[in-house]
C-alpha cells in the first residue's frame, strides 16, 4: 500500500470521511470525540462510516471490534493495528 | 474518484463520476434561488454516486419545501420491507431522480409492515402511496431453515407465498394500484454441496420456489417485479449477501451495492411513469466498426468474424437490433459524408445492421447536438426518449452539455464491453412487452416514408386520401390492456390530462358501466401503426366528460382525433346525453394540445388560474365530418 500510516494522516483521511458521511462542512477530530459529541453520528450514519472506513482502508471490522469502539482515539488505533 | 479503465457494475461505470466538488454543489443549491430546479437536481443525480453522496442528495430534497419539477414525474413510494431499509430508502430517493422521478417515500416503523398495510388508518395509510416496493427478506419469510422431509419444504414455501399474497391483496384494498414485487436472492452458502440442486429443502430450493411463486403472483395481481434475484446474481451472491452486516444492523445485502440496487429500483419507478428511453442513436466510426469509413474504406475497417475487434463490433451492432425487436427505435448520427456513412451498410458482407432498421439516419458535419435534435423532431419524440452511443468522449461531453436530458453512457475503452455497458445501464426498461412493441421501431420508419410521401403529392388531403387509412376504434378489452396502459404512462405530448393509470387500474376500467373507454388502431398502405390513441369519457345522463384523451404524435394530423370524436359523439347521443365536456390540464410537455377541444368545435366555459381550460360541445349542433378513411370496429352497428 502506498500510504503512509500515521496517526496525523489518519486522522486526516477520517476528517474527509466524516464530513463525506455526516455531511458537514468542517470536521476537525481528536482522540476525545464521541458519538455523543457530533449531532448527526448516529446508529445509521455509524454503519455507513463503518463501511465507508473499510473501504478506504481495504479492511474489515469484526462486529465484536466494532462494539468495543467508543471514541476516534480507539478507531485511529484500530486503523493503525489493522491497516499498517 | 478515480476513473475505472474497464466495467464495473458496482460503481455504475456507465456513469460519469460524481464532481470532486460534489457536497459543494449540493450547498450551491440548497442555498439558490427558490424553488430548486427539477433538471438541476437530475443533473446532480446523473452520476455515479456512492452511497454516502446519495444520502446526501436525499437530505437535500428533505431539506427543501419547494422544488420545480420541470420534466419530474412525482411519486409516492411506500417501502415495505422486513429488514433495515432506511439506506435504501435514502438511495432510492436519490436515485429517481436520474430515473425522471421526484419521489415521496415512506418507511414504516421496523418489522411494521404488515400491520400497516392491514390497519386502516395507518401511517401508511395516510401517506397515500401511488406505488409501494414490497422487499422481503428470506430469513423473515422463514425460508432459513433446511428440511429433511419434502413437504415441510413446500409448507416453508407455501406459508412464504401466501404471506406474500395476504400483502397484495392488503396493499390492493388499502388503494395502491402499483405494486413493485421483488424476487428473494439465494444466499451462497450450501448446505450438502453440489446435492443442494436436487434436494427441496434446501434453503437455495425453497427460495427458487419462492421465486416462481412469485413471479406468477406478480402476474396474477399485476403487480411489476424487481428481479433482485438476478440482480444479486449478476454481482455474484457471495459479493451481495453480507452476514456480518445483517447480524449487525439487519441490512439485507453489502452495503456497498446499495447504489446499484437503487438505480434499479429508480428505473422501475421511470418506466412505470413512462421515463425510458425509446431510441438509441449510434454513432458509426469506432462504435459500429472499427476505424473510419472516410479513411479506411469498406475494406479497411474491422467489422465481422475473424478479428476479436470485429466480433465485438458485430456484437453491438446486434445488441442494438436485439433492442430494436421490442420496438427501440434506431437512429444514426455521424460525423462523416452520407454516402460514405452508408457504404457499409450497402457493401460490406458482415454488416448485421442493415439501412432498413435505421429509422433516421443523420451524417454530416453539423454538431452532433443538433443532428440529435433533428433525429427527435423527425421521430416526434422528446430529446429525453433518446440515448447515445458515441466512443469519442469529446463527442459525449459536447452532447451531454448541450443536451442534458439525454443519456449519454461513459464506456471502457475497449469495445467488446460496450453492449454491456448499454445494456446494464437500464436505459430501455420495460414493465411490459406488447404485440405492438414488435411492429414499432417498424412503424417510425414507415412514418419516414409516408413524410416522402407527402412531399411528392404536395396536396395535404390527396395525401391522406392516398394513405387508404383503416382506423379501428373498439371499447377497452383484454387483448388491448398492457398497450392502453403503455400509451397511457408513455403519452407526454399529444395528451389532454396526462393522467397515469396502472395496467391494474385499464382492466378495472373494462368494465365499469359507467366509462365509454376507447382504444383505436390506424393502418394505411405503408404499414400497420397499431394502437395509437385511448380515449375515456365518464358518462352521465346529461353529459359525458373527457377524463382521458391520448395519441401518439406518429399519426398527428391524419384526422384520427376527429374519427374519435365521431364515435364517441354518436355513442353519447344514443344514449341520450345532449353534451360533450372536456378539459386542457397543461403540463411541460403537452402545449401542443393546448387548442384540441377548440379544433375540434368545443367552446370554452372557463379557465383555472393554473391555466387548465374547460370545454363543452353541444351534441345537438355537432355534425360529423367527411374523413379521408375507412372505419372499422364493433361500435360501428351502435353508430349507424
Amino acid at each position: 500500500m502506498m500510504r503512509t500510516m500515521d496517526r496525523a494522516s489518519i486522522y486526516e483521511s477520517l476528517n474527509e470521511i466524516f464530513a463525506d458521511v455526516l455531511d458537514l462542512d468542517d470536521v476537525d477530530l481528536t482522540d476525545n470525540i464521541t458519538a455523543n459529541d457530533i449531532e448527526e453520528w448516529d446508529s445509521l450514519s455509524h454503519i455507513r462510516l463503518v463501511v465507508s472506513i473499510e473501504r478506504e482502508y481495504s479492511f474489515k471490522f469484526s462486529n465484536a471490534e466494532i462494539e468495543a469502539l467508543t471514541s476516534v482515539g480507539d478507531l485511529v488505533d484500530h486503523i493503525l493495528a489493522k491497516a499498517a | 474518484m478515480r476513473t475505472m479503465p474497464g466495467f464495473s457494475l458496482e460503481t455504475l461505470s456507465w456513469l460519469l463520476p460524481a464532481p470532486v466538488d460534489f457536497r459543494k454543489q449540493i450547498k450551491a443549491l440548497a442555498d439558490g434561488a427558490a424553488p430548486m430546479n427539477g433538471a438541476a437536481l437530475t443533473g446532480l443525480a446523473t452520476h455515479a454516486l456512492d452511497l454516502n453522496k446519495l444520502t446526501q442528495l436525499d437530505r437535500l430534497l428533505e431539506r427543501t419545501t419547494e422544488i420545480e419539477p420541470g420534466p419530474l414525474a412525482p411519486v409516492r413510494l411506500a417501502v415495505l420491507a422486513d429488514a433495515t431499509a432506511e439506506y435504501i430508502a435514502s438511495a432510492i430517493r436519490a436515485s429517481a431522480l436520474r430515473h425522471g422521478i421526484l419521489a415521496e417515500l415512506y418507511l414504516p416503523d421496523y418489522g411494521q409492515a404488515a400491520h400497516e398495510v392491514l390497519t386502516p388508518d395507518s401511517g401508511l395509510a395516510r401517506f397515500g402511496a401511488d406505488m409501494v416496493l414490497l422487499a422481503f427478506d428470506y430469513r423473515s419469510l422463514g425460508l432459513d431453515s433446511v428440511h429433511m422431509a419434502p413437504a415441510a419444504a413446500e409448507a416453508a414455501v407455501e406459508g412464504a407465498a401466501s404471506r406474500i399474497e395476504m400483502m397484495l391483496s392488503g396493499i390492493r384494498q388499502a388503494g395502491t394500484a402499483t405494486v413493485i414485487l421483488q424476487t428473494l436472492p439465494i444466499p451462497p452458502d450450501p448446505w450438502c454441496g453440489h446435492f443442494d440442486r436436487q434436494a427441496p429443502g434446501a434453503v437455495s430450493a425453497q427460495i427458487a420456489a419462492l421465486n416462481t411463486r412469485i413471479t406468477a403472483l406478480a402476474e396474477t395481481h399485476a403487480a411489476t417485479l424487481l428481479d433482485i434475484a438476478g440482480l444479486a446474481e449478476l454481482v455474484g451472491r457471495a459479493r451481495w449477501f453480507d452476514h456480518a452486516y445483517w447480524h449487525r444492523a439487519k441490512l439485507p445485502f453489502a452495503l456497498d451495492l446499495v447504489p446499484l440496487y437503487a438505480d434499479h429500483v429508480a428505473r422501475i419507478l421511470g418506466a412505470l411513469r413512462g421515463k425510458a428511453r425509446k431510441c438509441l442513436v449510434l454513432d458509426l466510426d469506432n462504435t459500429c466498426w472499427g476505424g473510419v469509413i472516410g479513411d479506411d474504406g469498406v475494406e479497411g475497417i474491422r467489422l465481422g468474424q475473424g478479428s476479436a475487434e470485429g466480433e465485438a463490433f458485430l456484437a453491438i451492432q446486434r445488441y442494438a437490433l436485439d433492442l430494436k425487436a421490442r420496438g427501440i427505435v434506431l437512429a444514426v448520427c455521424s460525423k462523416n459524408e452520407e454516402d460514405t456513412a452508408r457504404l457499409p451498410f450497402r457493401t460490406h458482407p458482415d454488416i448485421a445492421l442493415k439501412e432498413d432498421d435505421i429509422a433516421v439516419f443523420i451524417a454530416n458535419w453539423d454538431d452532433k447536438a443538433t443532428n440529435i435534435r433533428r433525429i427527435a423532431q423527425t421521430l416526434n419524440i422528446g430529446t429525453d426518449a433518446l440515448a447515445f452511443l458515441d466512443d469519442n468522449p469529446a463527442e459525449r461531453a459536447r452532447v451531454r452539455q448541450m443536451l442534458p436530458e439525454v443519456a449519454v453512457p461513459e464506456l471502457p475503452d475497449d469495445p467488446a464491453w460496450y453492449p454491456a455497458a448499454l445494456a446494464q445501464a437500464g436505459y430501455f426498461e420495460t414493465t411490459g412487452l406488447s404485440a405492438d412493441d414488435a411492429k414499432r421501431a417498424e412503424q417510425y420508419r414507415a412514418n419516414a416514408a409516408r413524410v416522402v410521401a407527402m412531399e411528392t403529392i404536395g396536396d395535404y388531403g390527396a395525401y391522406l386520401s392516398s394513405l387508404e387509412m383503416v382506423c379501428d376504434i373498439r371499447p377497452f378489452d383484454e387483448i388491448g390492456r398492457t398497450r392502453i396502459a403503455q400509451l397511457i404512462n408513455k403519452t407526454n405530448q399529444f395528451n389532454l390530462t396526462t393522467r397515469r393509470y396502472t395496467e391494474a387500474q385499464v382492466g378495472e376500467m373494462q368494465n365499469d358501466p359507467d366509462l365509454f373507454a376507447l382504444q383505436i388502431r390506424l393502418t394505411d398502405k405503408f404499414g400497420d401503426n397499431g394502437m395509437i390513441s385511448v380515449v375515456i369519457f365518464h358518462k352521465s345522463p346529461d353529459k359525458w366528460t373527457c377524463d382521458t384523451w391520448l395519441m401518439s404524435c406518429r399519426v398527428l394530423g391524419r384526422r384520427v382525433e376527429e374519427a374519435t370524436l365521431a364515435t364517441v359523439a354518436t355513442a353519447a347521443r344514443a344514449a341520450g346525453a345532449t353534451q360533450l365536456a372536456g378539459s386542457y390540464t397543461p403540463s411541460p410537455k403537452n402545449r401542443m394540445v393546448a387548442e384540441h377541444f377548440a379544433k375540434l368545435g368545443f367552446n370554452c366555459t372557463f379557465e383555472d388560474p393554473d391555466g387548465t381550460t374547460h370545454w363543452q360541445l353541444n351534441l345537438a349542433a355537432y355534425k360529423a365530418p367527411e374523413l379521408p378513411m375507412t372505419l372499422t370496429g364493433p361500435l360501428l352497428e351502435v353508430a349507424t
